[in-house]
């Protein structure tokens, strides 16, 4: 019994790691960390997105989560320079401190 | 296993790979090019647009596909759909950067970056009508937006083009996750990214699928800006360089509809009125909340944000009403392009305020704005007429023209009269807003004397955006007929590959 993983427990897996992602980005205010828990929410896409495939006996999803890391890794390439960007002129990376816009 | 090449037919992407091949080309010039010589980026950029314009407008009728995997369905199509889309987009570039070089110049951002971002997030709106299968999608959103966040922050170390980047970012690099995971349950639902099959999948499938389809509607929702995703919206606009802000206000948005609309017809023969009523609940919310609360906001762009999240509502009417009219998708094209034309005409106005006022404008800046500069009010009163939808404008044409959609759909499926009657209401309240700008202009008294720099490029934009609200306005038919043409494949509605 303990040796079959199902592709429940992958699915169960990734969607808590979705909801864990999804709260970060609503509940922290860190930028970092809000920037870690989008992340977050990626890879659990890709571990949906693999497990689908073994389950399928399908390769898509396999070759699917390349597209997703390199489209992450722009997003990370972008974000931490607005971070370091928003760091130098403010010497803060709370979003709390993003407040000259009303709203 | 031998290994078998998809057929790949790279003419079919020609439009999307100059304006590609001009963006990076920019990008190596930036070395060559002395800080002196500016102006040549403007040029090859338009050069590349229209280049891009012409070859688009030949393949007007063309009906293919291409990455076609061996048994599959094509990922990328190019039918009218997408050409007629890919003609909005080019304009909108062009467009804008007509607009761009007064303002860039003045404000110190005349830089090659500009260009370079601005071409590369147009080849992602322009993959985004073209696109067949949820994975590729997805990369063209990305490919619209990522260049889009930098643009927000283009006038760094200024506080405001800062914040609004960061905010831009973190939400939509949000949103682009509630997407993907869309994709990977629907992928887990049925097997298969490609559009067709995806859709087919979910209607007969069980929650999996309908969750993923959610989730998608929920991805796409915030790239519209579509209630209740919307409040990333003002702030972004308020804080970006109004120039970057007229050109996402337009080309993000209709890019999202472009594949909003696409995996809605997609799904047309399956759904049944499940996807209707939730699509017709969001823009009612959409309609509510952008109209209700654009009218407290006394900054120009904030009310133009808000603004642009209400029509964003009006266009969902025609992607509901599309389900059961075939006169709604067709509605939904003819709003955008009349909705393009209008608000970077707005923006155009706004944007020579500020050369004389600087950033920041509020709606009293506008008092007695028609006894100093007559054409600039008569122009701006026109396009807030536009927005409001007084006739005859293009903004009058393209709500009858979804209004009529929604009715006729009531009569098939699912009752959509509530929802016109709320967009009605809505318009109605919207004047409240849109003229009140008017009747600060002409019948207030301002102060300040103005010099004012009358820039060729931004008359031709003007010009030609005021000539076409004109024409919509008073020729609609013609304009609407060719709509319909573009959402033909084979002479049958278009529904899928």
């Amino acid at each position: 019994m303990f040796s079959t993983v199902t592709i429940d427990w992958y699915v169960a897996l990734s969607v808590l790691l979705f909801t864990i992602g999804a709260m970060g980005v609503l509940m922290r205010r860190n930028a970092i960390i809000i920037f870690m828990s989008v992340e977050m929410m990626l890879n659990s896409a890709n571990l949906a997105f693999v497990a689908f495939a073994r389950h399928l006996g399908d390769l898509d999803g396999q070759v699917l989560t390349f597209f997703v890391i390199t489209v992450a890794a722009a997003e990370v390439a972008v974000g931490l320079a607005l971070i370091v960007t928003i760091f130098r002129t403010k010497h803060s990376i709370s979003i709390d401190e993003l407040n000259v816009l009303k709203g | 296993m031998e290994f078998q090449v998809p057929a790949i037919n790279l003419a079919l992407l020609s439009p999307v790979l100059i304006v590609m091949v001009t963006g990076a080309l920019i990008m190596l010039l930036e070395f060559f090019i002395p800080e002196t010589r500016k102006g040549w980026y403007t040029w090859l950029s338009l050069v590349g647009i229209v280049l891009a314009f012409a070859q688009t407008a030949t393949m007007w009728g063309s009906e293919a596909g291409t990455f076609t995997p061996v048994g599959g369905q094509p990922m990328v199509l190019l039918d009218n759909y997408a050409t007629f889309l890919n003609l909005i987009f080019l304009i909108t570039g062009a467009l804008t950067i007509l607009l761009a070089i007064s303002y860039l110049r003045r404000t110190g951002l005349d830089r090659a970056e500009f260009y370079m971002l601005l071409l590369f997030s147009l080849s992602g709106m322009m993959l985004m009508g073209m696109a067949n299968d949820l994975i590729l999608v997805f990369l063209a959103l990305e490919i619209l937006s990522i260049p889009l966040y930098i643009m927000a922050g283009l006038a760094w170390p200024r506080g405001e083009s800062e914040e609004s980047a960061m905010k831009y970012f973190l939400l939509g690099a949000f949103s682009s996750g509630i997407f993907v995971f869309g994709i990977a349950l629907t992928y887990g639902a049925t097997g298969s990214t490609a559009l067709p099959q995806v859709l087919t999948g979910i209607a007969n499938g069980g929650a999996l699928g309908l969750a993923g389809a959610a989730f998608l509607l929920v991805g796409l929702g915030f790239k519209v800006a579509a209630a209740p995703f919307h409040m990333w919206t003002p702030d972004v606009y308020e804080g970006a360089p109004t120039i970057v802000t007229a050109f996402m206000s337009v080309g993000a948005k209709v890019g999202g509809f472009a594949a909003m609309l696409r995996i809605f017809l997609a799904a047309l023969p399956e759904i049944g009125d499940t996807w209707v009523t939730a699509v017709a609940v969001l823009s009612a919310l959409t309609l509510i909340i952008g109209n209700v609360v654009a009218i407290t906001q006394s900054n120009i762009k904030r009310m133009l944000a808000y603004s642009s999240i209400a029509h964003a509502g009006y266009i969902m009417i025609a992607v509901a009403a599309s389900a059961n009219s075939e006169r709604g998708l067709s509605a939904a094209l003819f709003y955008m392009f009349a909705y393009l034309f209008t608000t970077l005409g707005a923006f155009a106005i706004v944007m020579a305020r500020e050369h004389q006022l600087g950033e920041g404008l509020q709606l009293n800046d506008y008092k007695g704005l028609a006894r100093r500069h007559p054409l600039l009010a008569l122009v701006m009163a026109y396009f807030m007429l536009s927005l409001t939808g007084v006739p005859p404008t293009g903004g009058f044409s393209g709500k009858f023209y979804l209004f009529r959609a929604a009715i006729e759909a009531s009569s098939a499926g699912p009752d959509l009269l509530w929802l016109v009657l709320i967009g009605v209401v809505t318009s109605v309240i919207s004047g409240y807003y849109y003229l009140r700008l008017v009747y600060l202009m002409y019948m207030t008294d301002g102060d300040g004397t103005l010099v004012e720099e009358r820039h060729p490029a931004v008359v031709t934009a003007v010009a030609v955006t005021v000539a076409f609200t004109l024409l919509l306005g008073f020729m609609p038919g013609t304009w609407f007929d060719v709509t319909r043409q573009a959402v033909l494949w084979g002479g049958r509605l278009l529904a899928g590959g």
